[in-house]
């Protein structure tokens, strides 16, 4: 079996050793040239134009319109994105419009009561101040009134001292000035 | 030597072509051999992935739709980077040829498969196609003044004598490179392939040797793994390189 390896080789490297080519070594056989060269020209002239005229430009087309999508879509999703944040920047300037005019309304409230409740104290102060000098003038003029009993009722006690202690009737006009007198 | 024990050990044996369908073509013999079929398999191949794969068109992709678009991305990046913008209208000619290349490698290492890149035939009409396309593009591009190509710009006449010949001995060996470097290395790794699947067969053989088989299967497991690392990385070169050789077309100012 080696020796036939051997020989196999031999055979096969002995290359321009003869016509025949049953013992020419394959690949260099030029009895077959012509049909392996007339097949590959058909095979690889069909080859080339299904991939140059079909395959090529389709596998371009794909390519063309995946790259399309991909840049129409991150497009849709920046714009999407960009919407989303000036949504938020709006709702954000609404709110803050909003806390504003809350707090302004809430001021103008607390202001309006604290008017309002000023105004009905001033009015109410106002009110018992009148009362107030109305009494004090009331217990005045009482005041001045018992006053004025309490120099007749002076005079008549004095006048009833000086007839109890002297016996004598006093002169009423007398009794009059001397109380004033005793009061001045 | 019989045919079946020369087949089993013969790392040649794989690489014959076999008629399927005789076929003459104007007295030119036309047939359709293995290596046709394999080609038409690789072709089909691709199809699958390019067309079938795409047809839905969907905007999130299925695995098929994936491996279409990878590639069409891969190919288009590597053809911007070599040629520029100018050079996308040789884009469908280099994915074609890349993914090609591709089917035909992977396809052929599979087990009972055969690989037509290990045909330099295939790959010399390939390499020397894409010379001819460069230099006619090229010449129909820019006329006399491609040829400047072969007189590098701040070179003095002098210099001249020794780098324009140097200059158009690189370009002729150009296609001859391209197509060798394919061909060679997919030829050796499938001869390495079957050499290691040989020493299997003659250890099984060897009586008391037997149990040392596992080993060369072993080594046949891991050159698999370097061999679709080779398939991949053979196509990825042949694409670049034809990027290269055209961008000269393109741009022939050195």
């Amino acid at each position: 079996m080696a020796t036939q390896g051997a020989e196999g080789l031999a055979a096969g490297t002995e290359v321009p050793a003869g016509p025949a080519h049953e013992d020419v070594f394959p690949p260099f056989d030029s009895t077959y040239f012509a049909p392996q060269l007339i097949w590959l020209a058909l095979i690889f002239g069909v080859l080339y134009l299904l991939m140059a005229k079909i395959a090529l430009p389709r596998v371009a087309g794909i390519l063309a319109i995946r790259k399309q999508t991909i840049s129409d879509d991150l497009q849709a999703a920046t714009k999407a994105q960009e919407d989303a944040a000036a949504a938020a920047a709006a709702h954000e300037k609404t709110l803050a419009k909003a806390k504003a005019k809350a707090q302004a309304l809430g001021q103008q409230a607390h202001a309006a009561a604290a008017a309002a409740a000023d105004a009905s104290r001033g009015k109410l102060e106002a009110e018992l101040g009148a009362k107030l000098a109305e009494a004090e003038k009331k217990i005045g003029e009482t005041k001045t009134a018992a006053m004025a009993n309490v120099d007749a009722i002076a005079v008549e006690v004095a006048h009833a001292i000086l007839q109890h202690v002297t016996g004598a009737s006093a002169d009423p006009k007398a009794v009059v000035a001397a109380v004033a007198a005793a009061k001045a | 030597m019989s045919e079946a024990g020369a087949s089993a050990v013969d790392p040649i044996h794989q690489f014959h072509i076999k008629v399927i369908q005789p076929l003459d073509l104007f007295g030119v013999d036309a047939s359709f051999t293995n290596s046709a079929l394999f080609m038409a398999l690789g072709a089909l191949a691709v199809i699958v992935v390019m067309l079938i794969g795409t047809s839905g068109r969907k905007i999130i992709p299925t695995r098929l739709q994936t491996s279409a678009e990878l590639a069409y991305e891969f190919a288009a990046d590597m053809v911007r980077q070599t040629c520029g913008e100018a050079g996308m209208r040789f884009f469908p000619l280099v994915f074609t040829l890349f993914m090609f290349v591709l089917a035909c490698n992977l396809i052929g290492l599979w087990p009972y498969t055969y690989e037509v890149m290990a045909q330099i035939i295939i790959t010399a009409g390939m390499a020397f196609s894409i010379i001819f396309l460069s230099i006619g593009y090229g010449i129909y591009k820019h006329g006399l003044h491609f040829f400047g190509l072969f007189k590098p710009s701040g070179v003095g006449p002098i210099m001249s004598i020794f780098i324009v010949p140097i200059e158009i001995l690189s370009f002729i060996s150009r296609p001859v490179s391209l197509s060798v470097r394919l061909f060679a290395n997919m030829l050796a790794g499938h001869i390495m392939l079957a050499v290691f699947g040989g020493f299997c067969v003659m250890l099984l053989g060897a009586g008391g040797y037997a149990f040392l088989a596992p080993l060369p299967l072993l080594g046949i497991t891991l050159l698999t793994a370097f061999e679709l690392l080779v398939s991949v990385l053979q196509a990825y070169v042949f694409a670049v390189l034809t990027c290269v050789y055209l961008n000269d077309a393109l741009h022939p100012g050195h």
